[in-house]
């Protein structure tokens, strides 16, 4: 479904990715962990489009997409939802014009349907009665939610995930794990998530790839995860200070 | 020798960003006038934008053009009086106002009170990745945000402009019927008399291209934002010190074409 050859991206002279290589099956959620600042945003961000590499390859279901124009990029990206960190959700406009802002745009409904499929994409987020709100009225976990709901609203067959759980509590953060795991099996999206919040990581993974220094170096189940020999990955995946991790 | 060479490494900066600038520039502008043309035409968007960047502009726009209209009046007289020509004020103050002042300090104004509002705004979207999440929506940048404040503009700053122009001349009207007892008729009169087609209208034209400054430096600057609320800060600055030196410098070209080739 989605396949990266040999990525390397560097912002002056600081490397970020470095010919990384990844392939993601179709139906399946790879969570890609990592430091922050390692570059697993900047790896999504490719995905998407919306940075280019300085070298590599990226397919998604056959088509090579690094030479493409914003323009021949649409169609692509109306297949694909990204949920930003902090959501991202558009100020000016309310709870059910972000949700139904693709439905707007790129589609001819009349607002009746607009508003039947806002509610119902809000409903799959557990967020009901909230169209009327503006985004600084929603806490941090409810941002994130009506992100997702608004990457619904697309029928994505891939949805990206930048940090979901990061600047949530533990219990919102279970919730949105609940939510992107039940949006898998509901929906059958191929999902990637990046984060470094391991809990979140064992909990939705189908498989979890290792970034560092711009590199995959590790792949596996979570359980081959938790099982690890490699050094580098045993001590992100305990949170140690001491090891082979430059801190 | 070592600041010889500080001296040149900064001017060739400078130089290389006076280019980065003026690429930019025109690569938005082509963008921009590109999906001018392209469907959905956002009207209600448009018309927001008009609201916000014209209509409420006009209570700053008939404070400062009343003043100068006053201030333009009052300077005139001193020098008018001493020649016992003061009926002439009228026509001086009606084209000034028309063909320089007008135009002029209404682009100013809404340079540094809408085209800072667009930068900061835009630049806000930038920081918090909402333009990027636009991107991934399919939604492209220059379309939803810059072409409605781009038409916006266009329609309401020559709209802007023609309200300062009434509203100086009825300044200098304040002084010459109030305090200088030229006659209310006769002033009015005078006015007309001076005015002709061609000044109206190169007033005007000017408006035009000081709209597509204000918002194409202002979207420009918006999207290079980094580095968060400073960085919003300095964009916002630099928009507005960038626009009014456009303002002028293009101001300053238009009056020489207009009085070389248009006498």
């Amino acid at each position: 479904m989605i396949r990266i050859e040999g990525l390397s991206k560097s912002f002056d002279s600081l490397k970020v990715l470095d010919n990384l290589s990844l392939e993601i099956k179709e139906g399946e959620t790879k969570v890609v962990i990592g430091r922050s600042g390692c570059g697993k945003s900047v790896l999504l961000k490719h995905i998407m489009g919306l940075l280019k590499p300085d070298r590599g390859k990226i397919f998604i279901e056959d088509k090579e997409i690094t030479q493409l124009n914003e323009e021949q990029l649409k169609p692509i990206r109306m297949k694909m939802g990204m949920v930003f960190q902090g959501g991202a959700l558009f100020d000016s406009l309310t709870v059910a014009e972000n949700v139904g802002f693709v439905l707007r745009e790129h589609y001819r409904l009349d607002d009746l349907e607009i508003l039947k499929q806002v509610r119902q994409a809000l409903r799959m987020v557990e967020l009901e009665g909230i169209e009327d709100l503006m985004p600084a009225q929603l806490s941090g976990g409810m941002k994130k939610r009506v992100a997702i709901a608004r990457v619904l609203c697309m029928k994505p067959k891939i949805i990206l995930y930048d940090e979901p759980t990061t600047g949530v509590d533990p219990i919102t953060a279970d919730s949105i794990n609940n939510l992107i795991r039940s949006l898998h099996d509901k929906l059958k999206v191929t999902s990637i998530v990046v984060t470094h919040d391991i809990r979140s990581a064992y909990k939705i993974a189908d498989r979890i790839a290792m970034l560092y220094q711009g590199k995959i170096i590790a792949e596996g189940t979570p359980f081959e995860i938790q099982n690890t020999k490699d050094p580098i990955l045993f001590q992100f995946i305990n949170g140690l200070s001491q090891g082979p991790i430059e801190t | 020798m070592r600041s010889l060479s500080l001296f040149f490494n900064n001017l060739g900066g400078r130089i290389l960003g006076l280019f980065y600038f003026l690429g930019g520039l025109s690569y938005l502008t082509l963008q921009t006038f590109f999906f001018l043309f392209k469907v959905p035409f956002k009207k209600r968007s448009i018309l927001e934008q008009a609201e916000k960047a014209g209509y409420r502009s006009m209570p700053i726009v008939s404070l400062v053009a009343l003043f100068i209209g006053v201030i333009l009046a009052l300077q005139t007289a001193v020098q008018m009086q001493r020649l016992g020509s003061e009926m002439y004020i009228a026509s001086i103050v009606a084209l000034s106002m028309v063909r320089e002042l007008g135009p002029v300090i209404t682009a100013l104004i809404v340079a540094g009170r809408s085209g800072a509002a667009i930068t900061a705004e835009i630049g806000s979207m930038v920081v918090t990745e909402q333009v990027d999440a636009l991107r991934t929506l399919a939604v492209n940048p220059i379309h939803y945000l810059v072409v409605p404040r781009f038409l916006g503009l266009l329609m309401m700053l020559p709209i802007l402009t023609i309200y300062a122009n009434i509203i100086g001349m009825i300044g200098g009207y304040l002084i010459c019927v109030y305090k200088l007892h030229i006659s209310s008729t006769m002033y009015i009169n005078l006015t007309f008399e001076a005015l002709k087609f061609k000044d109206i209208f190169t007033g005007l034209f000017k408006s035009v291209f000081f709209a597509m400054i204000i918002v194409l430096v202002s979207c420009f600057y918006a999207f290079k934002v980094e580095g968060g609320a400073e960085g919003v800060g300095t964009a916002t600055r630099n928009s507005v010190v960038a626009s009014f030196i456009l303002i002028l410098a293009l101001d300053c070209l238009f009056t020489a074409i207009f009085y070389f080739i248009f006498p």
